[in-house]
């Protein structure tokens, strides 16, 4: 049997605004196994959010467990999580959440500086290597108001590849992109995926859901079902068959 | 997270935002320098004014004939008469606060040479009288003892007399001239005083032993009036006292009977100084606070109005892996970069400031060390503290709550 990196029992999370109490999360068990590609769906508000922030330590659930890689989270400070984050985890926000004024290449590099084993030349090498792995050998020097939603993206994913982590959390990573780069990030996953990198991802679209091994649907703060991907789609088997020059006539 | 990382990122982080760190480099800047410039200023002034004041002898001390005594009735010619040489010497031998005396005889008369006249005022007094009076040679010497004792025909020229009888920038030592049809020799050329404080040229003079004076020009045998030098400014008071003392025991002054001279000094014009000085001190403490107050809040404010976007970049660096203490590190880091290089170029823009604003209102500024570490200082901590403060606030948030601040 394979490792188990992520074994949650219970998980609630509430938000308290005023007298009102929000439930987003009301006890959710989960696990997922090394080398797993999840994908988690449900409605807006359902609560894939609230389970991905805390999945990725940026968030404190309000009750329950979490396993991660063996570790309990709830018991570590806020330092032990701060370096928990930079090595095991990589995150892809929504919103990009590159900073500004920054070429791709600092943005990349910038988890490298809080790990103090890594040198200056490691770093710069390391960051070279995930943009290339993510195709963006020639943005390099590019700021993010230079590139476009899907390089923006891509520089974000490169960024959380960057510290090789062990478990890579996306939230709806294709979410502002066309069908063509959404599928080109998803094969950029599925590589990922391949070399044994566990993936967990939020969406909102069954396609894009299919490019997973499992599927795991969210309703109401609960896990409402789960189910292993029968016909699993392969990125790059669709780009190829996708007419490049309709999509480029379709952008313009 | 080590050194080179450390500044590394700082310098990046404030590289990314050149305006934003050239706005709160120039609130430091110009709280440091409006303390520095406007410190210089007003130290500056209190300094002129405390020159001109001990340029009139802060220390010095005139005695003259009581020419009103009893009740505003005057004596008539003899009270004019009332000092005399001897009273000279008993202040030199007795009073001990006092440094230096001399007599002074007026005379006042035409003055030729070749076909130029002039009317001045001439002055009998000992060699110390420059001392007393703060006069200065400009070309020649002072007359000596020996001049004095043998009633020398020798006298010293304020600019005055030499621009009315040589024209301006003469240089008349060696020359003869005639005072009141006497032939005197100038020896020496006082060095420019300009007006005093109450717009009298002070330079429209000849200085002539007493002796000479008193016997060829004058013709009498009292003098006018005593001038004299506290050992300090501090004794004036009781070199007061002293000559006081002296005086109406030479002139032999029953207790019961009012003086028949008067003393006159500097002190009531010391104590205006000092309260002036008191006052600027005060506005200038005021206009110092105003100033750090001004920058202080001008480095707040850009520092706050930063917070938004700077809270979202702490809660990206918190959620890739920087500790809280990374965040404030190299927020204390970059505004401490700031801090010094604004405090730096504002040092060295007060300075010009208060060099600009001496020339233009003809004074020269004092730059004094202690405004510089104020200013710096207080500037400083100011800026360090508010590029920290909100860095503290925003790393004790979770990541994803600074993310999404707003
Ligand atoms: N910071 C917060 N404060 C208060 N309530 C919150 C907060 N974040 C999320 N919620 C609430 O928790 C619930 C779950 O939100 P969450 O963002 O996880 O939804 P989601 O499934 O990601 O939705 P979407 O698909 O629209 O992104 C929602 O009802 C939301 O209003
Ligand atoms: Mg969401």
């Amino acid at each position: 049997m394979k490792n188990i990196i992520i074994e949650i029992n219970g998980l609630r999370k509430d938000y308290h605004i005023g007298e009102v109490t929000v439930h987003a999360l009301r006890g959710v068990d989960l696990k997922i196994e090394e080398g797993e590609f999840v994908a988690i769906m449900g409605v807006s508000g359902s609560g894939k959010s609230t389970m991905l922030n805390i999945l990725g330590c940026l968030d404190k659930p309000t009750h329950g467990n979490y396993m991660l890689d063996s570790v309990n989270i709830n018991t570590l400070d806020k330092d032990a999580t701060a370096k928990l984050r930079n090595k095991k985890l990589g995150f892809v926000f929504q919103a990009y959440n590159l900073l500004p004024r920054t070429t791709a290449l600092e943005n990349v590099e910038l988890p490298l500086f809080y790990n103090s084993k890594v040198g200056s030349r490691e770093r710069k090498e390391r960051a070279v290597n995930a943009l290339e792995a993510v195709g963006l050998a020639d943005r390099m020097h590019h700021m993010p108001n230079q590139l476009s939603g899907g390089q923006q993206q891509r520089v974000a994913i490169a960024r959380s590849l960057v510290n090789d982590p062990v478990l890579i959390l996306a939230d709806e990573p294709t979410g502002n992109l066309d069908t063509r780069t959404s599928f080109e990030i998803m094969e950029l996953f599925q590589d990922l995926n391949e070399k044994g990198r566990t993936i967990v991802y939020v969406t909102h679209e069954s396609d894009i859901a299919k490019f997973a091994t499992r599927n795991v649907i969210f309703r109401d703060g609960k896990i409402q079902r789960e189910n292993v991907v029968s016909e699993r789609l392969n990125a790059r088997e669709i780009l190829k068959t996708l007419p490049v020059e309709n999509i480029e006539e379709f952008d313009a | 997270m080590n050194l080179t990382n450390l500044f590394k990122i700082a310098i990046r982080a404030l590289v990314r935002n050149k305006l934003r760190a050239f706005l709160t480099m120039l609130g430091i800047i110009i709280g440091v320098a409006s303390v520095i410039a406007m410190l210089a200023i007003g130290e500056g002034s209190k300094k002129s004014i405390q020159d001109q004041m001990s340029s009139m002898g802060t220390n010095l001390i005139m005695v003259m004939p009581n020419m009103q005594r009893r009740g505003g009735v005057s004596l008539g010619a003899s009270s004019s008469m009332a000092l005399k040489y001897s009273d000279v010497t008993a202040i030199r031998n007795e009073a001990a606060s006092i440094a230096a005396v001399s007599p002074a005889v007026n005379a006042n008369g035409q003055v030729i040479y070749g076909n130029q006249n002039t009317q001045t005022s001439i002055y009998g007094v000992s060699e110390e009288y420059l001392d007393i009076r703060k006069l200065e040679i400009q070309s020649g010497r002072i007359f000596n003892s020996n001049e004095v004792r043998s009633m020398s025909k020798v006298c010293i020229l304020g600019q005055t007399v030499v621009d009315n009888l040589f024209g301006k920038g003469a240089d008349p030592v060696g020359i003869s001239i005639r005072i009141k049809n006497l032939p005197f020799e100038i020896i020496g050329v006082l060095k420019d005083k300009g007006e005093s404080g109450m717009g009298q040229d002070q330079d429209d003079l000849i200085l002539a032993p007493y002796t000479t004076v008193q016997r060829r020009l004058a013709a009498v045998d009292y003098i006018n009036g005593i001038y004299a030098s506290a050992v300090s400014e501090e004794k004036s008071a009781s070199a007061i006292t002293e000559v006081e003392e002296i005086l109406r025991r030479t002139h032999k002054i029953k207790e019961s009977e009012e003086d028949d001279f008067r003393i006159m000094s500097q002190s009531e014009l010391l104590e205006t100084v000092s309260s002036i000085t008191n006052i600027m001190k005060y506005l200038l403490g005021a206009i110092a606070g105003i100033s750090l107050l001004v920058g202080g809040i001008g480095i707040m404010n850009i520092m706050f109005v930063s917070v938004t976007e700077r809270t979202r970049e702490i809660g990206l660096r918190m959620s890739i892996g920087g500790r809280g203490k990374d965040i404030l590190r190299q927020f204390l880091v970059e505004s401490m970069l700031l801090s010094l290089l604004g405090g730096a170029v504002g040092i060295i823009f007060g300075y010009l400031i208060a060099k600009g604003a001496g020339t233009l209102m003809n004074m020269p500024p004092v730059v004094t060390s202690q405004s510089i570490v104020l200013a710096f200082a207080v500037c400083f901590i100011i800026g360090v503290f508010f590029g920290w403060y909100p860095a503290k606030k925003a790393s004790n948030l979770s990541p994803i709550d600074a993310l999404r601040y707003e």
